[in-house]
């Protein structure tokens, strides 16, 4: 039952980045649950500038937006703001599609400044734990 | 193109020459890859030196001495095919019995040469050699494209297909699990949203199918006489309804000739996808004008203009990949399969067409489809 999770993160600040409308306000919707104010972006460019332009407690990025690696570049660089800020990656690009990075990600897989991946089709009770895990 | 490395292996210092002279200034045309391949050539004088040389370097063809002072070279042939070298060999000797040449076959040797040869005999060998080489590994580099190519496609498939499953499921578990309490409303938008992207999904599959169809050739085809007014007419008929949602005026303007000999449900398919992007792409108010032409060579030109959001010179050339869709603001929100404009030069290709698009960013686009007659006897010519 959802009301068994009090809301504890009250007055915290998560950033949200997905390009799927429905992925986005889902994510949103069990984010607000918890308790966070959420910032949501739609593509990488508007993610970037929320990174800039705020202060998070939280991030949660989607992997592919304009760019196959958009979610990677956006850890990066919340990571290069505020390295205390946990960050999560969710992507639809697991092992089994086989999708590969391109090279020039590959390259760049040393820096992966996420805490952790996990798969899109996450369940509430996942995150939250991941959220609860990371946030300690 | 490289020039293919052959190793002469020869324990007579006049037939290594001799070899050298015919094959330094010699090239090989291959006619259907519009190509031609000359030789980079080396020489040693016995099976050891030759087992060394081809260890160190790629070779693409040796010419090998059967009768060399320490290893034979049917022995040679051996150790080649041991080590699965991508090479050819040609087997080179003056005693030419038939036994010699089917065990130097049975080994792997590609051909046999008898002594004496003269300048011209050698080249025949090795162009010979050279073509069936080339061709092989042109074939396997196409093979290897094929495979990625598919292997692309699926990957990305699968994605697409997933995306929409992640977010009905994403909407299902919260319905399931009540996680928006007692707000009706919210369920109701999640419900409503599940049901678009289904929707998203049926269209992927039957876009998937087509193409599927298309490209295997399964699809018959019925070529008859078909108006374009009217199949033209059908798919705004069948876009209307989307049209009137955001006031979109459709406007079609033929006064010539429209009957063109071709398939009706491959035209459908054509001009549903050009009448339904030139809507969904469209401005509230917008405009859709559709103009039915002949040019000189008596060839159809349909030009669909919109008044739409247009797209940027960058978006414009990435837009005819599979599962392309242009990411922006603008199209967030609209949805589509990414396969439409596939699906659109595929089949404007089968009336030997091309599709082309014009566009300026926030003004409009217009795609010109130009299909040619095909013969009615054409039928069992299907893709």
């Amino acid at each position: 039952m959802a009301t068994e999770h009090n809301a504890n993160y009250n007055g915290k600040n998560a950033i949200l980045v997905d390009d799927d409308i429905d992925l986005l306000g889902q994510l949103k919707f069990h984010l607000e649950t918890m308790g966070f104010n959420v910032s949501t972006a739609e593509s990488q460019a508007a993610g970037e500038k929320l990174i800039e332009n705020g202060s998070y407690n939280l991030a949660v990025f989607d992997l592919m937006l304009e760019n196959q690696d958009s979610g990677f570049v956006l850890s990066y660089k919340s990571k290069k703001k505020q390295p205390e800020t946990p960050v999560i990656l969710v992507t639809a690009v697991s092992a089994e599609t086989g999708l590969q990075f391109d090279s020039n990600t590959n390259e760049t897989r040393s820096w992966i400044k996420a805490d952790v991946i996990l798969d899109k089709d996450i369940r509430v009770e996942q995150l939250r734990k991941e959220v609860d895990r990371l946030m300690q | 193109m490289k020039n293919l490395r052959v190793l002469i292996v020869d324990d007579e210092p006049g037939m290594r020459r001799g070899a050298f002279k015919a094959l330094r200034d010699y090239r090989v045309k291959l006619r259907d890859f519009d190509e031609e391949v000359g030789f980079d050539i080396d020489q040693v004088e016995n099976g050891t030196e030759a087992l060394e040389a081809f260890a160190k370097v790629k070779y693409d063809l040796a010419l090998l001495d059967y009768k060399l002072p320490d290893i034979s070279g049917l022995d040679i042939l051996v150790k080649l095919q041991s080590q699965k070298y991508d090479l050819l060999s040609i087997m080179v000797t003056a005693y030419s019995s038939l036994e010699v040449a089917v065990s130097a076959t049975k080994n792997g040797a590609f051909d046999f040469l008898a002594k004496p040869f003269t300048p011209d005999e050698l080249r025949g060998v090795v162009q010979k050699a050279a073509r069936s080489l080339l061709l092989s590994r042109h074939a396997q580099k196409l093979a290897e494209e094929k495979r990625q190519v598919r292997f692309q496609f699926l990957s990305v498939l699968s994605h697409e297909l997933k995306a929409p499953l992640n977010a009905i499921e994403g909407y299902l578990n919260i319905l399931d699990q009540k996680v928006a309490g007692d707000d009706l409303v919210k369920y109701e938008e999640m419900i409503s949203r599940s049901l678009i992207r289904i929707g998203g999904m049926r269209k992927l599959i039957f876009d998937l199918l087509d193409l599927t169809r298309i490209e295997s050739g399964q699809k018959v085809r019925e070529l008859h006489e078909v108006s374009i007014k009217d199949a033209v007419r059908k798919s705004i008929e069948t876009v209307q309804p989307d049209a009137d949602i955001k006031n979109v005026k459709i406007e079609l303007h033929c006064s010539g000739d429209d009957l063109i000999n071709g398939d009706s449900s491959e035209l459908e398919i054509i001009f549903n996808n050009l009448v339904s992007n030139a809507v969904k792409y469209n401005r509230e108010n917008g405009r859709v004008d559709i103009y039915i032409d002949k040019d000189k060579e008596d060839a159809f030109i349909i030009k669909v203009a919109d008044t739409g959001i247009g797209m940027t010179a960058e978006e414009k050339d990435r837009l005819f990949g599979e599962f392309v869709r242009i990411k922006n603001d603008k199209t967030r929100h609209i949805p589509g399969s990414g396969l439409g404009l596939s699906i659109l030069k595929r089949l404007s290709s089968f009336y030997k067409g091309d599709v082309t698009v014009e566009s300026e960013n926030d003004v409009g686009t217009t795609f010109t489809v130009i299909l040619k007659n095909l013969s009615l006897t054409d039928n069992e010519d299907s893709a």
